[in-house]
């Protein structure tokens, strides 16, 4: 378990980290999540007593890094920037490391296997490809067979097999009763592999739930409908307790379903964004006053899109536009459902 | 590489608990396999062998062939009066920048790769670590050093043997030999201790030899009795006197008080660089 408690961290003038408190359940993965330059990296290392707070406190397992006896055989960690010298072979860094525990050299070639690097070990790190790097850091951080591991955006640099293999480990690590900590700035990588989520902005805490429960409350479920009498089903639908708003931005928000689905030409009826009612509700209300619908389609905002409007007033880097980002990427997705933790599993 | 299907068990080895307190000899264990796993360290160690003896080998051949050469009378003098001097800085002149180039990037690579991170995470009291890092460069540097300077002792004496008899049975011979290895072994910790304080490699390495090779020529330069005060305490000056390079009337320090100078200059700035390493962010 990890508890940060009143966390501050000041660089000069800047403040990295602001009166940060947390707690990092066993037995799961958790995210941390926020856009680059939030503090997720400083909380790591302040937790890791890499670097000083200047007030609160971090412990691991009820005791600060520092004063752990044996701290590898407690905590395995990541961290973002390589930690290796290019003149030393992978097998080496790991060997030092072990030694300082008082681990046997075969515990060395047990994390190599782990992650496959036992025929390249022997060379020199130097050569090593950013993913092979990564691994390298996995096996360091699995040395000790540690209780706690912390992971500074772990799928870095990665190929796709190598994310799919390291969202599985944790979940295995996570399942064996250890507490997986593991940092990211993208939201979706992090609805995949986390099972609650600690979410910070600008050194602040935005959020710290489940994933499950990040995905509902912030997703901004409305249903879109488009009508020629657009005017006449919003009346209606007023009068029925539903809000119903025109969407200026639909035609351009739903460019990808156009494309395939192909009905909503230059031409198409005006768009309205309903709360308060469901699509069944709508349909209902539309034919028993003969209104014609060009479409009826429940919508659920992207986990991507939910939390860059979260994230968005502490985006220390933000284009300035807040919400309006909606022209972004993100937009795009918006009309697809989130993806679950379920449905990846299930792949 | 690897398959996408879950890890084995990663780890049902048997490891010791995660309670007991670390040993300070697993803390020197790991620093010797730093020290021997990266090419730079052993390069280094290994022209200062070949610098030292070099120049000691090549300084008394080419001092004995000219021995009544046109402007050898002064410099005869000197090596008559002093034999053991000559020969010792004769290798450790230039040898010794190689001591400074090791002892700062013993550490200084540490930070310029990363590497301190990893050493941190796992000996987070810090202060173990640098301990390790110093006892273990130090016993390296001392068997090597008195390996080397006996070497260029006995190479170079038999060089000289024609011109100036010189055995380490005679008066000072002994503690001058042993002298020049400690002298050394200490520089090397003098760069450390400055590395550990600057953290860059550049910027250590300019700063240990301007202490070494450029001070002293400064200091030399001012005038009066201050000025020979100065110059006598500075780290090189001081420390060079444990093996006879300088046996001038007027001397301010004996031969063991300028080493213990030397050990002074050398135990501060290492506590600097503890205390440093200790408060800041690493």
């Amino acid at each position: 378990m990890i508890e940060a408690r009143d966390l501050t961290k000041r660089y000069g003038d800047k403040l990295a980290v602001d009166h940060l408190s947390f707690t990092v359940e066993p037995g799961r993965v958790t995210g941390f999540l926020g856009p680059n330059g939030a503090g997720k990296s400083t909380t790591m290392r302040l937790i890791l007593a890499l670097d000083h707070p200047n007030s609160g406190t971090a412990t691991i397992n009820g005791r600060r890094y520092a004063d752990l006896a044996r701290p590898l055989r407690t905590v395995g960690a990541l961290l973002e920037a390589r930690a290796m010298h290019p003149g030393r072979s992978a097998y080496n860094h790991l060997l030092f490391l072990a030694q300082t525990q008082g681990l046997p050299a075969s515990r060395v070639d047990q994390v190599l296997d782990l992650v496959g690097l036992r025929e390249v070990a022997r060379k020199r790190t130097g050569g090593y490809s950013l993913g092979m790097g990564q691994r390298v850091g996995i096996a360091v951080a699995m040395l000790g067979d540690p209780q706690v591991l912390l992971l500074d955006e772990p799928v870095n640099g990665l190929d796709p097999e190598g994310i799919l293999w390291i969202r599985n480990l944790m979940k295995h690590l996570a399942a064996e009763g250890r507490t997986v900590f593991v940092s990211s700035h993208l939201m979706n990588e992090m609805a995949v592999t986390a099972d609650h989520l600690i979410v910070i902005g600008r050194g602040k805490l935005i959020a710290d739930c489940s994933t499950q429960e990040f995905i509902e409350r912030s997703s901004d479920k409305y249903v879109l409908v488009r009508s020629p009498d657009a005017a006449r089903l919003a009346d209606l639908i007023a009068a029925e307790g539903g809000k119903a708003a025109p969407r200026e931005d639909a035609g351009r928000e739903d460019q990808v379903r156009e494309a395939t689905a192909g009905h909503a030409g230059p031409g198409a009826a005006p768009a309205l964004g309903v709360t308060g009612l469901d699509a069944a509700r709508i349909g209902e209300i539309a034919a028993a006053n003969r209104i014609v619908l060009h479409e009826l389609t429940p919508q659920l905002a992207s986990l991507e899109e939910a939390y860059m409007e979260l994230t968005a007033e502490s985006s220390e880097y933000g284009a300035g536009g807040g919400p309006a980002a909606n022209t972004g990427p993100a937009a795009s997705l918006a009309a697809q459902p989130p993806v679950t933790a379920t449905q990846e599993r299930a792949e | 590489m690897t398959s996408a299907a879950p890890p084995a068990p990663a780890t049902r080895a048997v490891l010791p608990p995660a309670g007991r307190r670390m040993a300070f000899g697993h803390l020197m264990l790991a620093e010797w396999t730093k020290i021997r796993s990266v090419r730079s360290t052993i390069w280094t160690l290994l022209l200062f062998v070949v610098l030292t003896v070099g120049f000691t080998l090549l300084f008394t051949f080419l001092t004995v062939s000219n021995w009544t050469g046109p402007h050898a009378a002064a410099r005869d003098a000197s090596v008559i009066r002093n034999p053991v001097g000559f020969i010792l800085g004769a290798g450790i002149g230039l040898g010794q920048l190689t001591i400074c180039v090791l002892g700062a990037l013993l550490i200084t690579t540490e930070y310029s790769t990363g590497v301190i991170r990893a050493s941190l995470l796992a000996v987070p009291k810090r202060l173990p670590m640098l301990a390790a890092k110093v006892v273990v460069f130090a016993i390296l540097l001392a068997i090597v050093a008195e390996i080397v300077v006996f070497a260029c002792f006995f190479i170079g004496s038999s060089i000289l043997h024609s011109k100036v008899p010189v055995s380490l049975t005679d008066r000072d011979v002994l503690r001058a030999v042993i002298g020049a290895g400690l002298y050394l072994t200490v520089l090397g910790l003098f760069a450390l201790a400055i590395g550990s304080v600057i953290r860059h490699t550049a910027g250590a390495i300019t700063t240990v030899i301007g202490v070494v090779l450029v001070l002293p020529i400064l200091t030399g330069l001012l005038p009066g009795s201050w000025g020979a005060h100065i110059n006598a305490y500075l780290p090189e000056q001081a420390g060079s006197l444990v093996y006879g390079a300088r046996r001038a009337s007027g001397q301010l320090l004996s031969a063991w008080q300028g080493f213990g100078v030397f050990c002074l200059w050398t135990a501060v700035l290492l506590a600097i660089g503890a205390y440093l390493l200790y408060r800041r962010d690493a």
